[in-house]
Parts: structure tokens; sequence; C-alpha cells
């Protein structure tokens, strides 16, 4: 059976726009619950709508989303109230407090779910099923109550966007503003527990949690900003429900439920590794980038430094050796550095001469190290006296120290950094020798 | 402006705060003169930063009303601005500097309204006001301590208030931000704004602020800094951790006037 035709069928639609439905309003839902850093909380909850939806089945025979979702949001409230309390007090702390109350909550609701099942009626209930959801028995009214739920869901979320953004963001200061941060609070919950609710028969209490959080944490790797956030949350969520859905439909024997989670992780799996900004990947290439910048730039240092202190050798050139003994760098490191420094028309390696060969400047090696150099006395200088720079308000956070300033504000830095005998010295050097340097490399080069 | 009268901007009466039977702030009464900056001192858990809570209704209180120009608090409310700590906040919150500082704007917007163009162009001119306009677009993570305290003033300026509240501008900041905070206190008091600074630094009072509240749970003293900041009541104000006080008193030209009345 291909997809196509698996399409055909009007009982896998119906799955079908259930589970993406069911996963766009855990994403978008997931995502404040997640900044609000209520992660597990969503946990806490799904775990505990289930004995209160056994209790709703035990005492009226229903299974209406209704009734279960007053169920659901009695039992969700009591294990919230039971988690602050422990929390304010004991000494016990949140996260202790919350896999308490979940794992207590989740036991009373299997020996109700247990109790059903053996009950006359129990085998037809459908319940056992809430534990890891079984989309395929997702039915047209079903899926009708979840598409009008989820309607719900989103347009409240549409229509108090900016107070949801405030709660989550800063609700001391929504407060102050005047806006009922508590209330706003409760809401999002009660919603959240919705969502559950509305998805306990798809994916089940226990995977229910990965509906609400992995959507949102991946859409966090690929955007800054909060509105792209919730709408690639929904995205991922619909997405996931779509692709565990149609995977099930083409494989004998791969429950749904579990199958969306998977899709939903893989999602999550591939932003970790290969989200641009935030991606462990890009992070890591970024952190080598800069670890060459770094070391390229301590090598000049080291090299022009070098020269000053031994002007006489400025044109002969320095060896490995002592360049390694002035930069404490490694030979092989060093030599790396050089080789990539070469490349880059900053330094040459002088070999002819008879003379022992070493490493030069090219002119614009020597230009592009001498501001290194400045750049960096100048920052020490502010460092030693910056209650007396406080004036020239500098900002620390920027590496550039020079382009910060006019040349008027410059020039008493510039005699404080005589004083301490801190002037680089090389830009002394006549510079028609260096564009010599320079042109000899450029014929051999080229 | 309508709905301001001739009352005091702020008048606080029998205030009193308490965290579970322990009282925190005792019997405080204060009336505010207006357009004056004024700075709140006293010890670490003297209840300053609660006293602006308080009165701003964030904190349940036990007693007490607070009357924002001569009308209760709760009608008042978009007369008030407010700079929390920096550190309530996450800041690798998925917004942009330019988006906190419109989120002054919502109390005016009120219930489901977005903010429009109008929002926008007065929240950068808020921005430019504390000298960061160059970064509305840079997520907040990526600001230093010091921009992120200015990007919360420049909320605060957004509210259009008449009267401010700031909790701790100052710790922890960079000497640009320190200079852009004064600079807009004293921007501030030119419109005969009042604004209420939670200050921890007894060096700098007599230089940023007009009128001074001594607080340790109660209050020691309160009116013009050349009156009250005095030996006698910063003794009073901080008990026996007097100490490190030596050089501000000594650099006191008023360490020898007598002792205001205390309330």
């Amino acid at each position: 059976m291909n997809v196509w035709m698996s399409l055909q069928d009007p009982n896998t639609q119906w799955v079908l726009f259930g589970c993406m439905l069911l996963g766009l309003s855990g994403g978008v839902l997931g995502s404040f619950a997640f900044l609000r850093g209520r992660s597990l909380m969503g946990d806490a909850l799904a775990h505990a709508a289930l004995p209160g939806v056994c209790l709703v089945y035990l005492l009226t025979g229903s299974k209406s989303v209704g009734l279960f979702l007053i169920g659901a949001a009695i039992a969700g409230l009591v294990a919230t109230t039971c988690i602050t309390a422990i929390t304010r007090h004991t000494r016990i702390k949140e996260d202790t407090a919350l896999a308490i109350t979940l794992s207590v909550f989740f036991g009373i609701g299997i020996v109700l779910l247990t109790f059903i099942q053996h009950s006359p009626t129990g085998n037809q209930s459908g319940l056992d099923k809430f534990l890891f959801g079984q989309a395929a028995s997702l039915v047209s009214g079903d899926v009708t109550q979840m598409i009008i739920v989820s309607i719900v869901l989103l347009s409240i979320t549409t229509l108090l966007f900016k107070e949801f953004t405030l709660l989550t963001f800063d609700p001391g200061y929504g407060r102050g503003l005047g806006f009922p941060m508590g209330l706003l609070d409760s809401l999002l919950m009660l919603m959240l527990l919705t969502a559950v609710v509305i998805g306990l028969q798809a994916v089940g209490v226990v995977l229910m949690a990965a509906m609400l959080i992995a959507p949102a944490v991946t859409a966090r790797y690929w955007t800054d900003r909060l509105s792209s956030m919730v709408i690639l949350a929904g995205l991922f969520g619909a997405l996931s429900g779509m692709l565990g859905t149609l995977f099930s439909t083409q494989v004998e024997n791969l429950p749904t439920g579990p199958m969306i989670v998977l899709a939903a992780t893989c999602f999550f799996l591939f932003s970790l590794l290969f989200s641009p900004r935030r991606g462990l990947l890009f992070r890591l290439l970024r952190f080598l980038r800069l670890r060459k910048t770094i070391l390229e730039e301590d090598v000049l240092c080291a090299l022009y430094e070098w020269f000053e202190l031994s002007p006489a050798h400025f044109l002969k050139g320095c060896s490995p050796e002592s360049l390694m003994e002035k930069s404490g760098k490694p030979l092989r490191t060093l030599r790396r550095a050089l080789l990539a420094l070469q490349r880059k028309g900053m330094v040459d390696y002088r070999k002819s001469g008879g003379e022992q060969p070493g490493w030069i400047f090219t002119a614009a090696g020597l230009q592009h190290a001498h501001q290194l150099i400045l750049n960096q006395r100048l920052w020490d200088l502010y460092w030693m006296n910056e209650q007396q720079y406080q004036a020239l308000s500098i900002d620390p956070n920027k590496g550039d120290f020079v382009g910060q300033l006019v040349p008027e504000q410059l020039a008493p830095i510039l005699r404080d950094l005589d004083s301490y005998g801190l002037t680089p010295k090389l830009s002394a050097i006549p510079h028609p020798v260096i564009t010599r340097i320079d042109q000899k490399r450029k014929g051999v080069s080229v | 402006m309508k709905g301001i009268s001739n009352a005091s901007p702020l008048t606080v009466h029998d205030l009193t705060v308490a965290y579970q039977k322990k009282p925190v702030l005792r019997n405080v009464s204060l009336t505010i003169p207006e357009g004056k900056l004024i700075g709140i001192i006293g010890p670490n858990g003297a209840g300053k930063s609660t006293l602006i809570k308080a009165i701003q209704g964030l904190v349940p209180v036990a007693s007490g009303q607070t009357q924002i120009y001569g009308k209760p608090y709760k009608q008042q409310r978009k007369l008030v601005g407010y700079v929390p700590q920096r550190e309530t906040v996450d800041w690798d919150f998925p917004t942009n500097a330019l988006d906190v500082v419109l989120m002054g704007r919502y109390g005016k917007l009120g219930w489901f309204r977005r903010p429009g163009k109008h929002d926008r162009q007065l929240s950068l001119q808020c921005l430019q006001k504390v000298g960061m306009s160059d970064y509305a677009d840079r997520q907040i993570s990526q600001l230093s301590g010091g921009q992120q305290q200015r990007v919360f003033l420049a909320r605060a300026l957004a509210q259009e208030a008449q009267l401010y509240f700031m909790d701790e501008p100052f710790a922890g900041v960079d000497a640009a931000t320190e200079k852009a905070i004064i600079q807009l206190l004293t921007e501030l008091k030119v419109q005969q704004k009042t604004v209420l600074v939670v200050h921890h630094d007894l060096q700098t009072v007599e230089e940023y602020f007009d009128w001074v509240i001594m607080l340790n749970r109660r209050i020691i003293a309160a009116g013009p800094t050349q009156e009250v900041f005095t030996t006698e009541n910063l003794h009073k104000t901080y008990g026996g951790r007097l100490q490190h006080l030596g050089a501000v008193l000594s650099s006191s030209p008023d360490a020898v006037l007598p002792e205001e009345e205390p309330l």
C-alpha cells in the first residue's frame, strides 16, 4: 500500500488530520510553557490527567471530551496544588515535588485503569489506549471535537498573544501594567491541559509531554523571535503528526502515537546538530575558526614583539625556535599558523642570502600586526586606568579600541601609552624596505 | 496632563507588608513632592524593593493605601512606570530590544490590541534616549548587562508615565550606562516627572538625588537630601553596620546638622 493509496482512505484522512491538529496546538501552547519554564509541568499535567479521566469514566460511563476535560482539569488542579504545597511547606524543591506528584498520580491512574479494564464494560471503553494512545481508533466524531478544541485554543492564543508574551517574559512587570497575571497563568495552564486531553486518545498520557516540548524546543533553534517561534513550533508539531501517521500506515504494527513523537524527536535532533546559530555543528565550527584566528593573531603579535626586541633581525627574519620561545606555543602549532599566515600574505619565509633563514613580515602583515599590538596595548592601558578614561564612554564589549575614538581623543591616550614605554615601535622602520620585501614575495609567488 | 490635580504624585498611608506573619515593612506613611529625584536607601533586607512593589500592588499588603495624584492606585495605573531588577527575567528569551521596549506600550493598549506604527516609533525614540537605537534589532541575550538595564529603562519610558519606580538601576552597570541613566533622570526631572530609585551606593546619594527616603523596615527619615542625609539618620538606618560608611560621612558637609525628627 503506497502513501497515495492510503490517503484515499477516509479513515486515514481523519487520523492524519487529527494528528496534525494535535501537533499544531501542542507546538503552539508548548512554546509558551517551555519559555515560562514549565516544560515539566506539561508532563506532570499529562500524567495527572489519567486518574481524572478514569474517575470521570467510572462515574458517568461516557467517553466525551468535555467530561474528560473536566476530570483532567480537576486532577491537574489537585496535582498543581500538591506541587505548590510541597514546595512551599517542606524543604523539598520543585523538581522533586514534580516527580513525586507525577508518579503518585500516574500510579493512581494505572490502578483505576486496571480496575476499569476488568469491569464488565471495560473492554469496550478503549481507555486502556490512553497510556500510549491509538491514533488509528480516531473516528470522524473524535476529530471534529479535536478541530473545535484546536480552533478555540489557537484563537485564544492569537487574541492574547501580547498578554502571553508578557506572562512568559516578565510577569512582575505585566502585573504592574495592570494585567491579571495569575489569571493569565491559570488560563495558559488550562489550555495546556486541554491540549493534553485532546491528545490522550491519539498519543497517550505518557508521550503527550513530548508533543508539548519537542516542537517548541526545536523551533527555538531556528529563530530569535517569539512570533516566529510559535508559528514554527506549530508547523513542526503538525509536520511530526503528519509524518508519524503516514509512516505508521506504511508499515504493519507501527503504533502511530510513538511514531509521531519519534518524528518530533528527529526534528529536534536535526536542529540540535545543524541549526545555523545554535546548532552544535556550527557552534563547533565557529569555535574552531575563532581558535584559528586567535592563534594567528597571537603569532603575528609574538613576531612583532620579537622584532621590537631585536630590530637588527627585522630583515633577516626570526627563526621558528626563537618565535616558539617568545610565544610559548608548540613548534608544530606555530608552523601551521605561520604557513596559514604566509598564504594570506602576512608573513614570508626568507631563504636566500646564505644566512640562517627566518620568518619576516610583508608590508600588509606588518601593518596588521601593528594594529593588533596597538589595540591590545591600548586595552591593557585602559584596564589599568579605567577610572581615568571614564569620560570617553568606551564600550568594553567591542573588540576595537581605536575605532571607538576620534583622533583628538586618541592623542592623549597615545601619549599615556608612550609614558609606559608601550608604543609599538616597528612602524618607525622606513617603508621602502618593507615594500621591497613585499615585491620580492610577489615576484616569487606569481 | 488630564487626571492630574494638585495632589501629590504619591501618598502612602499606613502601609504594612508581611511575609508569613513577619512584618517586612511597618506603618509606612509618605507624601512625595512632584518633580523630584528620590533615592530610597537602607541596608539589605530593609524592604526597599518591597516598598516600591507594595505601592504598585505587586506584593500583597497587610494594611495601608496608596494614592497616585490623589486617586487610588488602581485608577491611576497608567501614570506609573516601573523598572524591575534586571535579574527578574530570562534574557535568553526569543525577543529583541525593540520588542521589549514595546511591552511598555501594552498597558496603554489594553486587552487584545497589538502595538501599531505609532507605538513602534515611540519605542524607537525611547531606545534612542538611552543611547541604544543601534541595538533595536539585537537579540536581548547578546546585550551586555548595562545595555539590558538601558533596555528596561527605555521600556519604562515608553509607558509615558508621570511617576517612575526603579529598582536598583545602577546595580552592576558599566560607566557608560551609569552616565546614560543619570542623564535620563535629569531629563525626567526637567519634564516634572517624579522618580523613585532604590539605591545602594551611599557615596553617590547626595550627587544624584534631591530627596531621600531612609528605610529600615520603617521610615527612619524622608525629606530633602540636604536636611535628611545626616550622620544621625545614617546610624539609625544602618544600625551597627556603619564602619564602611566612614568615608561618606566625613565627606558630608552636613554631617553635623541636627537630626530630622523621624516620622
